[in-house]
């Protein structure tokens, strides 16, 4: 290792190793992060950082390797055991009773007693100090689904803390706050940190790491591949050794030669189920022969922006026009004959059903078509052209009655481009299109969006991937608390949009 | 007839009639708060029924009876568990498969041991929960409205009524005042709340079901030689299905669940006091519109007509630790 | 790690593992037949030879098997939506009285061939009256379907109970059920196809619904894996977000297969009233809509297994039957202990043995390999 921290150890990992079946999900893994630091671990999605820290809040055993806290080391088996080694933990996903109090989530597990009346007193005491000492007010009072995501998090972080917790781990913290809210996060946890506790952060937007991290290390394939002290190094640095060679920033395109609008948003207004807006008086063009390309925060409003466009969720006010014609009250399916296709962010939970076979997959949204048969599925039809899309998409293995789980991320996500784009649509969003995607097929699946824009069609691309957005985009809008807050060319500088997706600068 | 006579004798026969679904129900509260759907309490309402008749029978002890309705009750609520629980199979389908055992065991059983066609034999008097006069009933009696209350609704009943009663405050004090109940309410909500936070789920969720198989356990004994002096097949005829739509209408909260259940058996005793009769300007009313009454207005009350029910979030997944 | 994503050859899947459930639930049952003193081979051989010895108990058997052909296809048409039919028992009750209204009014007139097909139609559509209003709450209401279906069980048991005890009833008579129906309205036994094996039906009500249920397997099977109705369905059963992004109306889904649902459930009142009884009882489902519950997940919500499972239980039914006669310690009621464990084994209890078969898979699967 090429850093030793100054400090006394809080918490050291020697030679952690982990295998699910043939997945070497933790490789060899050595760390040690000081008291009272913020040691930061970046990596991508699937790098192993969530299975680390599994196994150190006691979810899975490693296979081989030890947990040294404050220097001795420890047997955590499970979360009691980890709670009781001052390891607190703050979900990606809260792991809150919605329909508790705040006061009542954090006792849990920490009542003091088979009865609750005295615990609820000296909890009630330990919030106040809580509150005193890292700024942390809640209303103890206060029902958890009716609080903020910002402020459910900060239930998350004071449970950690009333349990005594001197070392806390974030797991993705920032993934649902909102710029604002994730500042105050920060400030939180420097406040924590100058009190003495340790603070791990997992992530993987570099950006974060810059701002709070004290030290970092990046994870790639199992393995931690570097740890740096965070002022010693560069974006450009961890960004390279956490995608293991050189970021490819530009991808090969020429002009653009936009045409007639194909697509149009007009004042739109979308709310979520909790009544939220989500979409705030959003307005917009995309015309043919041109990638307009949303940056943003994720949870800024583009989720929402592109679900009201394809249909799935009602706006509740504005206009969206698709070739010339209102789509109000349309369905998805009624839009896909409008000539909307649409790439969901979320191949999993839309895109595709994982338990069909390919072929099904390849027409699901599209199979109310004649060409795949009348009141019958015609088979033949369908899996004959499954199978020369799995051709010319190089989907891989190239087996249309495979089960869609079986296939990699890289691969569902072929399938799911292949079904949109070989529609020949007008308009095309996008959501999102290579997360979890490998580099080869990034790559691939660049090449087809800009395909599809140089055959004259409207592209609108939603990314949380800022790169992503700069390389392939014409034109960029940026979106914050469910605003449009300025449009910028594509060759905008990352800085520049950098401030104005944390609402800053317009 | 005196109508006020009348409506006392409804009034008794309707807590009564209300009693078995109040363990029932409130059995079911503990299972289902805890995240595990129940339609098994029809099962464990009659195989307790049946081991306390039997148990009665042959002790001449009812409190022996008792005891070995709970002991039972708990027995197939721990099978319960043990599909749902340990094994994360459906729980819809564990319960349905414990009510044919139930309703098949008790009968082939009660075949076997007694020969008289799945009835048990006649459980002697000592082995039975007779009525207790509570003091001064009779004293009481002569006075004008209230005696008659007291002496034949509140005075009269056998002990069961009076504990389920009781039950009513304990499960509340139970689920909202104790570390157990805090926790039991979390895991039917979240799960994945109480295992963070360093509590074994399966363990919880095995000791909510034995509360359920505890008071289901009361509610076949009291069927059985409270109610009756024997066991009769296929006895609870249904019981546990209406204490089930008894709790949903009460949406999962203990006391509400006692005036639901109040209700479903005035309902009950108000169907039997007009086999046959007939009320002025509307006529006969069929007996059959007061039995369908619970469960069409549990489904008035799911369509969201009467506020909003919402039963507990994490009811009927299997928790899955791994993520 | 855990054995739960380790994929498993078809042959265990659909046959090794229900056939050990199988074989638990007989064995746990054996338990009970030995506990009143009852030798259980001798119980399990008396069954056997009851349901299938004689072209009679055959019949019997194919007759039980009927019903459950229906009531199976009811619970799996529902499931391949993500929907659970637990109503398909009061379905069908309410069904009945469908077919009998179809036969009481046309059974004077014409035969029984013309009266069929109105009554098919009749029982399906007081079937699926009877899932709607749960389908309706499910689709539009967010009640769960589970909770409806049971409460409507009940509802439709009062509401029979009246049409039975006040207005279908035979005048002067004591007993709730409706008139005997004329040769019109009855469905013909199936003498012909046990005599093809050369045997002799006897007084067995196996009749022409065997055949109505065997063509609803088949359209069923295309319904489901063969238009595009079942594509959606499937969709929407296994990934109701995926549904909503292809475009799949989530209300106009559920009415449907509820409908289809409660229509096959109706259906299976064909057999008992008028292939059997010819006429309306009280209480004539008696159970068969949960054991459609349990055909259904044995046979893996697959048409040919639901054939297979019901199969299965009718000869439990028949078997169980004759081996009251033959030993009077043992109830009927038995089967009900038998389909109770084998609903407990293969069912809930589906996934108990997977991580030990799963082990010894892997363990057979790995020494010829590594034996080199």
């Amino acid at each position: 290792m090429s850093f030793e921290p100054a400090k006394e150890p809080a918490i050291e990992l020697v030679g952690i190793d982990k295998k699910f079946g043939a997945v070497h999900a933790n490789k060899n893994i050595n760390l040690t992060v000081a008291k009272g630091s913020i040691h930061g671990i970046i990596g991508e999605n699937g790098a192993g950082k969530s299975t680390l820290m599994s196994i150190l809040y006691g979810f899975y055993q490693a296979d081989e390797g030890e947990i040294r806290i404050s220097g001795k080391p420890v047997t955590i088996r499970d979360s009691q055991a980890a709670i009781s080694s001052g390891i607190g933990m703050v979900h990606q996903h809260f792991m809150l009773v919605e329909n508790f109090t705040v006061l009542e989530n954090v006792m849990l597990g920490a009542e003091g007693g088979q009865l609750l009346r005295r615990g609820v007193a000296s909890a009630r005491k330990e919030l106040k100090r809580l509150e005193a000492d890292y700024g942390l007010d809640v209303d103890p009072d206060a029902v958890i689904e009716e609080l903020p995501v910002g402020r459910q998090q900060r239930v998350e972080i004071l449970k950690a803390l009333y349990r005594g917790a001197e070392i806390l781990i974030l797991d993705e913290p920032t993934g649902v706050l909102t710029p604002p809210e994730a500042d105050h996060l920060f400030k939180v946890l420097r406040v924590l940190r100058d009190q003495g506790k340790t603070i791990i952060l997992i992530t993987h937007k570099l950006r974060e790491i810059m701002a709070i991290t004290d030290t970092v290390s990046v994870m790639r394939r199992g393995e931690i591949v570097a740890t740096r002290k965070t002022a010693d190094t560069t974006v450009e640095e961890l960004a390279e050794l956490m995608v293991g060679r050189r970021v490819l920033l530009r991808v090969e395109k020429g002009e653009a030669d936009p045409g007639k609008v194909l697509l149009s948003v007009k004042n739109l207004t979308v709310k979520d189920s909790r009544g939220v807006t989500m979409v705030d008086d959003v307005s917009f063009e995309v015309r043919a022969g041109e990638i307009v390309g949303i940056a943003g925060v994720a949870g800024n409003g583009q989720s929402e922006l592109l679900e009201a466009i394809a249909g799935i969720r009602k706006p509740s006010s504005g206009e969206i026009i698709v070739n010339g014609q209102s789509i109000a009250g349309s369905d998805p399916a009624m839009l896909r004959a409008l000539g909307l296709a649409h790439i969901p962010e979320d191949r999993h939970h839309m895109g595709l059903v994982l338990k069909f076979e390919e072929y099904e997959n390849s027409i699901l949204g599209y199979h109310r078509d004649r060409r795949y048969g009348g009141a019958m599925l015609d088979l033949d039809a369908i899996r004959k052209q499954a199978e020369e899309q799995i051709v010319k998409y190089d989907i891989r293995p190239p087996n249309a009655r495979l089960k869609t789980a079986n296939f990699s991320g890289g691969n569902q996500q072929k399938i799911v481009v292949a079904r949109e784009i070989e529609r020949d649509p007008d308009v095309l969003i996008i959501g999102q299109p290579t997360r979890g995607v490998d580099i080869g097929a990034i790559e691939f699946i660049h090449k087809r969006i800009i395909d599809t824009r140089d055959a004259g069609k409207a592209v609108l691309l939603v990314s949380v991937e800022l790169d992503e957005i700069r390389s392939l985009s014409d034109r960029i809008l940026v979106m914050f608390a469910g605003k449009v807050v300025g449009e910028k060319s594509g060759e905008a500088g990352e800085q520049t949009l950098g401030l104005m997706m944390a609402g800053i600068a317009a | 007839m005196d109508y006020f006579e009348v409506f006392i004798s409804i009034l008794g026969s309707a807590i009564r009639l209300s009693i078995p679904l109040l363990f029932t129900a409130l059995a079911g509260l503990f299972s289902e708060r805890a995240g595990i759907f129940d339609i098994g309490l029809e099962g464990k309402m009659l195989v307790s029924a049946f081991a306390s008749a039997c148990v009665a029978y042959y002790t001449g002890n009812a409190w022996a009876g008792l005891g070995a309705g709970i002991v039972t009750a708990i027995l197939f609520s721990m099978l319960h568990g043990f599909a749902s629980i340990t094994n994360r199979g459906n729980q819809i389908v564990s319960g349905v498969a414990l009510n044919f055992i139930a309703a098949g065991l008790t009968i082939v059983l009660g075949q076997a041991w007694f020969s008289q066609g799945g009835r048990t034999g006649q459980v002697p008097a000592s082995g039975r929960f007779s009525s207790i006069t509570l003091p001064g009933a009779d004293m009481m009696r002569e006075v004008p409205i209230i005696g008659p209350l007291y002496a034949n609704v509140i005075s009269g009943h056998n002990i069961l009524t009076y504990i389920a009663f009781l039950m009513v405050p304990l499960s509340w004090w139970i689920l909202y005042r104790t570390r157990f109940g805090l926790r039991l309410r979390a895991v039917g909500e979240n799960p994945g709340a109480v295992d963070t936070a360093g509590i074994s789920v399966s363990w919880l969720r095995y000791r909510a079901l034995i509360v359920t198989g505890f008071l289901a356990g009361f509610a076949g004994t009291y069927l059985a030689i409270a109610q009756s002096a024997a066991f009769i097949n296929n006895m609870s005829a249904g019981k546990g299905y209406i204490a089930l739509a008894a709790l949903i209408f009460a949406k999962w909260k203990p006391v509400p669940v006692m005036f639901a259940c109040l209700l479903f058996g005035f309902l009950d005793a108000f169907a039997n006091f007009m086999q046959g009769k007939s009320l002025p300007l509307i006529g006969e009313v069929p007996v059959q519109i007061f039995q369908a009454l619970p469960y069409i207005l549990t489904c008035v009350l799911l369509a969201g007509f009467i506020g909003i029910a919402r039963p507990p979030k994490a009811g009927g997944v299997p928790y899955t630790k791994e993520r | 790690m855990s054995t739960a994503s380790v994929p498993l050859p078809g042959w265990i899947n659909y046959g090794v593992i229900p056939l050990i459930n199988l074989a638990l639930a007989f064995f746990f049952s054996g338990i009970v037949v030995w506990a009143i003193g009852e030798n259980p081979f001798e119980a399990l051989q008396l069954l056997l030879v009851g349901a299938l010895g004689r072209g009679e108990g055959i019949g019997f058997t194919l007759f039980y098997t009927t019903s459950f052909i229906f009531t199976g296809l009811s619970v799996a048409v529902a499931i391949h939506s993500g929907l659970f039919n637990i109503g398909s028992e009061g379905q069908a009750y309410l069904g009945g009285l469908g077919a009998a209204l179809v036969a009481l009014s046309l059974d004077a007139y014409v035969p029984w061939y013309v009266t069929m097909p109105f009554a098919v139609i009749g029982a399906a559509l007081f079937g699926a009256a009877c899932a709607a209003i749960p389908a309706w709450l499910q689709a539009k209401r967010g009640s769960h379907v589970v909770i409806t279906t049971i409460m409507f069980n009940f509802i439709v048991s009062s509401l029979m109970n009246y049409v039975l005890v006040h207005m279908l009833i035979v005048p002067g008579k004591m007993a709730p059920e409706s008139r005997t129906f004329l040769p019109g309205g009855q469905l013909p036994k199936l003498d012909w196809l046990i005599a093809m094996f050369g045997g002799k039906l006897g007084a067995a009500p196996l009749n022409f619904s065997f055949l109505i249920a065997l063509i609803m397997c088949f359209l069923v099977w295309v319904l489901i894996w063969r238009t595009k109705l079942g594509y959606e369905m499937r969709t929407l059963g296994i990934s109701p977000s995926a549904a909503s992004y292809a475009g799949i109306g989530y209300s106009k889904i559920v009415m449907i297969t509820m409908l289809i649902s409660g229509g096959l459930a109706g259906m299976m009142a064909l057999n008992p009233v008028m292939g059997a009884s010819a006429r309306l009882q009280i209480e004539f489902v008696g159970g068969a809509g949960f054991v459609g519950i349990a055909v259904s997940l044995m046979g893996r919500n697959h048409p040919a297994g639901i054939v297979l499972s019901a199969l299965l239980f009718g000869i439990l039914y028949q078997g169980g039957a004759e081996l009251s006669f033959d030993m009077p310690a043992i109830t009927r009621d038995m089967i009900v202990v038998i389909q109770g464990m084998v609903i407990l084994f293969a069912g809930a209890l589906e996934y108990m043995l997977r991580p030990a078969i799963v082990r010894a898979y892997q363990q057979f699967a790995r020494s010829p390999a590594g034996g080199r």
